[in-house]
């Protein structure tokens, strides 16, 4: 295949691209570029987006796996951030779209792989806020004022309340799973559905009899991490920073830790006996049991590992938020996840990811920033068309274009590309088995 | 040879209808065997007691030693017996290779831990299920195609990776529904040739449901006929040919069209 000559017809770019170290050139100085656009001018949408993409061709791009390996690492851990103290509202962003990268990937798991439709997923990210926030914070104390030598705990049990969200989330997946185990499709659907309200409806009216989460006005303050340890290891470095300034970033860097982790198990179930076994089920069920695949322990362990990460995102939420009410786990949000599995390419990780990303900065900015430009025009009173704007009626009001924007293009995308923006590709396991097998029957034949 | 799948009285209703009648059957190890009857006859509903996807109301099904009626189908599988559906019933969007993994899922023992850890356990078990499935391939006579999608492949192959993903569960019994169904008489022969091949290489016992006769009496040591959920006739091919109760089922007599339902 390295031997594979360049076909003469490849001109222009193609026959570019196909030049590794001239490519590595280009990435290297497209994402500089880019960065140093957006420090400079820190308020352009534009040129965010343009430094956005430069991770997407950093994946896209034939360049050598070290290389794109390091030019991730810079752009996430180090650009990013940087870029995120001149601007703070890109690191929020950014923060955002990791935890529904994180909470898409979970959701491709049950419904992209195992192909269980789950519509109230966003209840496993509730009930990871909501464990963290009620004990985090001062909230039962208001029942049990002699508790307060322990509550609110300390920011350091964040990363113990971490792991047991995650538990936590997992067996709600499986209580969740248990009843609706017989279920397929449409029946499965209402089935989570209900779920999702039955979540949310509790979280809101749980401030009777015993007060546990405030009902409808929430919970506040949520303790944040422990952040000694950073301002610790800064202040050895020279620096002195204000917690303020240094939590955007600590979360970022939180948030994109377990994106990564996330990215690790998903990619390691999928290529192994039990994501053949999730696919194998959403497939044909009937003939995957046939086949010997024990049905309850695979969906139950399908739903326990989606939610899991639902769970660990959930605790995070709350403490960046500081405040949590059920309005953040509305059935909408639940649609909101899905809408990015679909969108990114059912059963494809980096689908999924790209999805997450395109849905949520199409919700923060984008669509935002349409808006804004549509009311400065009202505002300005702007003809077009020979049409004032300023006579918009308020029911006309910009504002509302965003979700019917938002969900033209949902439509326009399942009408033209079905299958999302990465649809899920097969690993060619015989190739690689055929190569493995010819590769050891050369050394043999060297060797002997 | 010893029996390896047996059932007694075993009686499977669907609300008022009785699919099957207090079926005896036996089988012993290593035999080609068919089960023949006119359409509705409970053929496929049998085939569905013995791998679990229906637990029959009354009667018991012993298979290497072991009861199997209460076992849920993935735990039959694991026994060692495997089966193929009527309508290819294969994973399309899966590639072909990937059916004979799904296939192999009850023999790899591996844990959650093993695979999130990717200890050295996992790639080994990893290792030997793709080469096996590799293996596999040649035996099905699908190799280089094992990165398609199943949906793409033609009809005749279908069939072939079923049988395939049937046999990557190491099973001692493989049972078959309507295995030539669709294929022409040339297709016929060469699977019926294959079926034997599998049982001197790989000591299988088979049992077909089948509808083509040319199979049936070409390739079974044993047959046994079934007609409204009960079993009229059991022999070697010859013997079964002539029975007059088989020739009535099939063909049908004056009277017993007039005490037949006029529908179905």
């Amino acid at each position: 295949m390295s031997h594979e000559a360049v076909p003469a017809r490849a001109t222009g770019l193609r026959a570019v691209l196909r030049k590794p170290p001239l490519v590595m050139v280009l990435l290297a100085a497209y994402v500089l570029g880019t960065s140093l656009l957006v420090a400079n001018t820190p308020r352009s949408l534009l040129l965010f987006l343009l430094f956005l993409a430069s991770l997407l061709l950093i994946f896209a791009a034939q360049v050598p796996r070290w290389f794109r390996g390091a030019a991730a690492l810079v752009t996430l851990g180090f650009l990013m951030p940087l870029l995120g103290l001149r601007n703070g509202f890109y690191l929020e962003v950014a923060t955002q779209i990791g935890i529904f990268v994180a909470l898409a990937l979970g959701l491709n798991i049950v419904v992209g792989l195992a192909g269980l439709l789950d519509l109230g997923y966003v209840a496993f990210y509730a009930v990871g806020a909501y464990s963290w926030a009620i004990l985090g914070s001062p909230q039962l104390l208001k029942t049990w004022p002699g508790l307060d030598h322990i509550l609110p705990l300390s920011g350091w049990w964040f990363f113990v309340f971490l792991l047991l969200a995650v538990v936590l989330a997992a067996v709600t997946g499986v209580l969740l799973g248990l009843p609706v185990l017989r279920l397929r499709g449409d029946y499965l659907a209402i089935v989570t559905l209900g779920f999702g309200e039955v979540i949310r409806v509790l979280a809101n009216n749980l401030d009777k009899p015993i007060n546990l989460t405030n009902g409808p006005i929430g919970i506040t303050p949520i303790t944040r991490p422990a952040i000694e340890p950073v301002l610790w290891v800064l202040r050895t470095l020279g620096v002195q920073a204000s917690p303020a300034t240094v939590y955007p970033v600590y979360f970022y860097f939180l948030v994109l830790v377990i994106v990564l982790l996330v990215i690790l198990v998903t990619q390691r179930f999928k290529d192994s006996h039990i994501g053949r076994a999730w696919e194998a089920i959403r497939e044909d069920e009937e003939a995957a049991v046939a086949m010997g695949v024990p049905l309850v322990r695979m969906k139950l362990l399908a739903f326990a590992a989606g939610a899991s990460f639902a769970g660990a995102m959930g605790v995070i939420f709350a403490s960046k938020q500081y405040f949590i009410n059920p309005e953040s786990f509305t059935f909408l949000e639940s649609i909101g996840v899905l809408a990015m599995v679909i969108l990114g390419g059912m059963g494809s990780i980096p689908g999924a990811i790209l999805g997450a990303t395109t849905v949520t900065i199409l919700n923060l900015q984008v669509l935002k920033q349409l808006s804004l430009t549509l009311n400065a025009w009202k505002n300005a009173g702007v003809t077009i068309l020979g049409y004032n704007l300023a006579n918009l009626p308020p029911q006309l009001e910009p504002a509302k274009y965003e979700r019917m924007v938002f969900g033209i293009i949902l439509i326009l995308m399942m009408i033209f590309r079905p299958q999302g923006i990465i649809p899920s590709r097969r690993r060619r396991l015989e190739l690689e088995e055929t190569h493995r097998r010819a590769t050891e029957a050369a050394v043999e034949a060297g060797v002997v | 040879m010893g029996v390896i799948l047996a059932c007694h009285g075993v009686t499977k209703r669907f609300g008022g209808l009785v699919a099957l009648h207090g079926v005896d059957f036996q089988l012993e190890e290593g035999r080609i065997a068919s089960i023949i009857g006119p359409n509705g006859a409970g053929k496929t509903t049998l085939f569905n007691v013995f791998t679990g996807v229906y637990r029959p109301e009354e009667g018991s099904v012993r298979f290497r030693g072991h009861e199997l009626v209460g076992l849920r189908p993935d735990q039959i599988t694991r026994l060692g017996m495997c089966r193929t559906f009527q309508n290819i019933r294969l994973f399309g969007n899966m590639t072909v290779l990937e059916n004979i993994l799904v296939g192999m899922h009850s023999r790899l023992h591996l844990s959650t831990v093993d695979v999130l850890l990717r200890t050295p356990r996992f790639h080994q078990v990893e290792a030997q299920a793709l080469a096996r499935a590799h293996d596999l391939l040649g035996l099905i006579g699908l190799q280089g195609r094992g990165d398609e999608l199943a949906k793409n492949l033609p009809y005749g192959d279908q069939r072939r990776l079923e049988i395939g993903r049937a046999l990557a569960s190491e099973p001692r019994l493989l049972l078959l529904d309507e295995p030539t169904a669709g294929m022409n008489p040339a297709e016929a022969q060469e699977l019926m040739a294959f079926l034997r091949t599998l049982r001197q290489e790989l000591g299988l016992t088979i049992l077909l449901i089948e509808h083509n006769m040319r199979v049936v009496m070409g390739i079974s040591e044993r047959v046994t006929v079934l007609d409204y959920g009960q079993k009229i006739a059991e022999g070697s091919p010859e013997e079964v040919q002539r029975d007059p109760r088989v020739i009535e089922a099939y063909l049908g007599t004056r009277q017993r069209l007039a005490e037949r339902p006029a529908v179905g």
